[in-house]
C-alpha cells in the first residue's frame, strides 16, 4: 500500500482526487486491519457471552472484505485490463453456482457451453476493449463499446439462449428452462458487468468539469472502490439493525432475517456513511447520499431475490452442493443488483457522455 | 499396460498432474469421506456412472499419494479412440478392458487383480455403461468376484454428482458445473454371502451416499 501511496503522490501532484482515492483505501484497510485482529482474538478468548457462530460468521464476513479489497488493489496496481477480467471470473464462477442449483436438461447443454463460454467473456471482452479501441475502430472519441455491450446479453444472448435449446428438440418445460439460463446470465454477468464498466467513463462533477486526470484510470478505480464498499456496508449496516432491533420480518417465507427495521436503519445509516465519504467521489455531499442510498436499496433488493430463488430451489447457500458453505454468488448478489443503477446513475450525471 | 515404464513413465509425470489439476477445475468437484478416511490401502472404489468423465474426475480428486496407487478400470473402445484420448488415457493410468472380446482364459477381474498386484487400488463403475435414468442401474458381477477372489481388498462405494449434466452422454464439450463426490464406509463379501444379495447391498451403499 505505502508504494501505492507513494505512486499517487509522485505522478499526481496537483491532482487532490487521488490522493483522496488512495486515502479511502488507506481508512477501509486500516479498519479491515482492525477487524481482522479483534475477530481472530475473539476467536482465541472466546467471550462466553458471545454466540460462537456469530463470531465465526464475522470472520467469515472479514474474509470476504478481504478478498474484495484485493481485487480493488488490484484495479490500483495493475490497471484497467486486469480489473475487468477479475470480474469476468467472479461472473463465471457464479453463473456456475447459479447454473449447477437450477435444473437443467439434457437439451440445455449446448446453450450452456455457449452462455459459458460465448456470453460471458464476450461481454467482458467489449468492456474491456474500452474507449482506445473504439477510437482507432471507428474514429470517435471518448466513447467505449456500450451501444454494443449494453444489449449483447438482454438483446442477442435472449434471442440466441431458447433457439439454441430448441435446436436440441426436448420441449419439456421449454419456456421455464430458457428463463432460467436467461436469469442466470443476466444477474451472474450482465448487471455484474457494469461494476467494471464504471472504468470506462470520463467522471464529471455534476456541474460538467472533467473530475481527476483524463487519462488515468485511477480515480474511476477508487468511485469503484467506493460502489462496492457502499454495497458491503449496506449489507452489514442492514443486518446490525435487524439484529439489533428487528421485529417485522419482511417475507418470512423469503429470508427470514431481513426485516422493515433493519431495512431502515440500514439505508439511513448507508445513506449517511455514504454522504460523508462524498471527498472520494465526483459528488457533492448530497448527490453522495443519494446514490448511496440507491446502493443500498437496490442491494436490498438483489438479496430478496437471490434469497427467493434459493427457497424455490430448497437450499442454504449456492456454492458447493455441500449445504452449509457459502458460495461467491451469495456474497456479490446485491453487488448485481446494484451495479447498473449506480452506473447509469454515474454515466447520465457524471460523467461526459458524447 | 507396460506403460506404467519408460516413455509412459515421464508421460505420466508430466501429464498427469495436469490433467488432474484440469479434471478438478472443469468439474468443480468437491470431495466428501463420510465414515471413512483416505487411506493408502487397497481398495476397490466402486461408484455410479453417469459419464465419460466420472473416471478421470473421481481419481483426480483423490490425495495425491493415494491417487497414485489408484488406477481406473474404463473400457478400451473409448478410451482407445484417437491420439488424444489414448494419451489422456495413459497419463492418468487407465486400466482398459475389452468389453467386445473377452477372452476365456484371462478374464478382466483376473486381469484386474493382477495388475494391482499388492499395491494398488482399483476405480470400478459396477454398472458397466453410464447410466441415463435416475435410478441405479443393476450392478454387474465383475465387484463379488473381486471380493470373493481377494477377501482383504475394502470395497468402498462413491456416489458421484452431477458430472453427467458436466459432460452428458452423446456431448463432446463439457460444461463446467459444480459436482459433488461421496465416499462411503468400506463393505465386504460376506462368508457364504449369495452374489446378488452382495450386488444389491453393494448399489445400496452407493444409493444411500446420494441422500447424505
Amino acid at each position: 500500500m505505502a508504494r501505492a501511496v507513494l505512486l499517487a503522490q509522485s505522478s499526481n501532484g496537483p491532482h487532490h482526487v487521488h490522493t483522496q482515492t488512495y486515502w479511502l483505501l488507506g481508512v477501509v484497510l486500516g479498519l479491515l486491519v482492525v477487524a481482522y485482529v479483534a475477530g481472530r482474538l475473539l476467536k482465541r478468548y472466546p467471550d462466553h457471552s458471545l454466540n460462537p457462530a456469530l463470531i465465526e460468521r464475522f470472520n467469515h464476513r472479514i474474509r470476504v472484505w478481504w478478498l474484495m479489497c484485493a481485487i480493488l488493489v488490484a484495479a490500483f496496481l495493475m490497471g484497467r485490463v486486469p480489473t475487468i477480467i477479475l470480474f469476468g471470473c467472479l461472473s463465471f464462477w457464479s453463473l456456475r453456482e447459479f447454473i449447477t442449483m437450477t435444473p437443467t436438461r439434457r437439451g440445455d447443454h449446448r446453450a450452456l457451453f455457449w452462455i459459458f463460454f460465448v456470453f460471458t467473456p464476450a461481454q467482458y471482452a467489449l468492456v474491456a476493449l474500452g474507449r482506445g479501441a473504439y477510437e482507432s475502430l471507428f474514429g470517435v472519441p471518448h466513447r467505449d463499446f456500450y451501444s454494443l455491450y449494453s444489449v449483447a446479453i438482454p438483446v442477442y444472448a435472449l434471442l440466441f439462449i431458447p433457439m439454441r435449446t430448441a435446436m436440441a428438440g426436448d420441449p419439456r418445460r421449454f419456456l421455464e428452462r430458457s428463463a432460467k439460463i436467461q436469469a442466470g446470465l443476466f444477474i451472474c454477468v450482465y448487471y455484474l458487468s457494469y461494476a467494471p464498466a464504471l472504468l470506462n467513463l470520463e467522471l464529471t462533477t455534476s456541474a460538467g468539469a472533467l473530475w481527476g486526470d483524463p487519462g488515468s484510470h485511477v480515480q474511476n478505480a477508487g468511485l469503484l472502490f467506493y460502489f462496492i464498499l457502499i454495497v458491503q456496508l449496506g449489507d452489514m449496516f442492514q443486518q446490525v439493525w435487524s439484529r439489533l432491533t428487528g421485529r417485522r420480518v419482511i417475507a418470512p417465507r423469503i429470508n427470514a432475517s431481513r426485516t422493515w427495521e433493519g431495512l431502515l436503519g440500514g439505508v439511513t445509516s448507508t445513506t449517511l456513511v455514504g454522504a460523508l465519504l462524498w471527498w472520494a467521489t465526483p459528488f457533492q455531499f448530497w448527490q453522495a447520499g443519494c446514490m448511496a442510498m440507491v446502493v443500498a436499496v437496490a442491494g436490498f433488493g438483489g438479496g430478496m431475490v437471490m434469497s427467493a430463488i434459493k427457497r424455490d430451489r430448497g437450499v442454504e447457500d449456492y456454492g458447493t452442493l455441500v449445504q452449509g458453505h457459502p458460495g461467491i454468488l451469495d456474497r456479490i448478489d446485491s453487488l448485481c443488483f446494484a451495479a447498473p443503477l449506480f452506473y447509469h446513475l454515474t454515466r447520465y450525471f457524471f460523467s461526459q457522455v458524447y | 499396460m507396460a506403460s506404467a515404464e519408460g516413455t509412459g513413465g515421464l508421460v505420466m509425470a508430466i501429464t498427469g498432474p495436469m490433467l488432474a489439476t484440469i479434471a478438478k477445475l472443469v468439474s468443480g468437484a468437491s470431495l466428501r469421506w463420510i465414515d471413512c478416511q483416505p487411506d493408502t490401502c487397497q481398495r476397490v472404489y466402486f461408484a455410479n456412472h453417469t459419464s465419460h468423465l466420472d473416471a478421470l474426475v473421481l481419481w483426480s480428486c483423490l490425495p495425491k499419494e493415494i491417487r497414485i496407487r489408484t488406477r481406473a478400470v474404463a473400457a478400451r473402445d473409448y478410451w482407445e479412440k484417437g491420439p488424444i484420448r489414448r494419451h489422456m488415457a495413459r497419463s492418468f493410468n487407465v486400466l482398459l478392458i475389452d468389453r467386445k472380446e473377452i477372452k476365456v482364459h484371462r478374464s478382466p477381474v483376473q486381469m484386474m487383480l493382477q495388475e494391482i498386484g499388492e499395491r494398488d487400488s482399483l476405480i470400478v463403475f459396477p454398472e458397466g455403461s453410464r447410466n441415463t435414468k435416475e435410478e441405479l442401474g443393476e450392478f454387474k458381477s465383475g465387484l463379488y468376484y473381486l471380493g470373493k477372489k481377494r477377501p482383504d481388498l475394502e470395497l468402498v462405494p462413491v456416489y458421484m454428482e452431477n458430472l453427467n449434466r458436466v459432460l452428458p452422454r452423446g456431448e463432446v464439450l463439457p460444461v463446467p458445473l459444480l459436482s459433488c463426490i461421496t465416499i462411503g464406509p468400506p463393505i465386504w463379501l460376506e462368508a457364504g454371502e449369495p452374489k446378488n444379495d452382495f450386488l444389491n447391498r453393494a448399489r445400496e451403499a452407493v444409493q444411500r451416499l446420494r441422500d447424505r
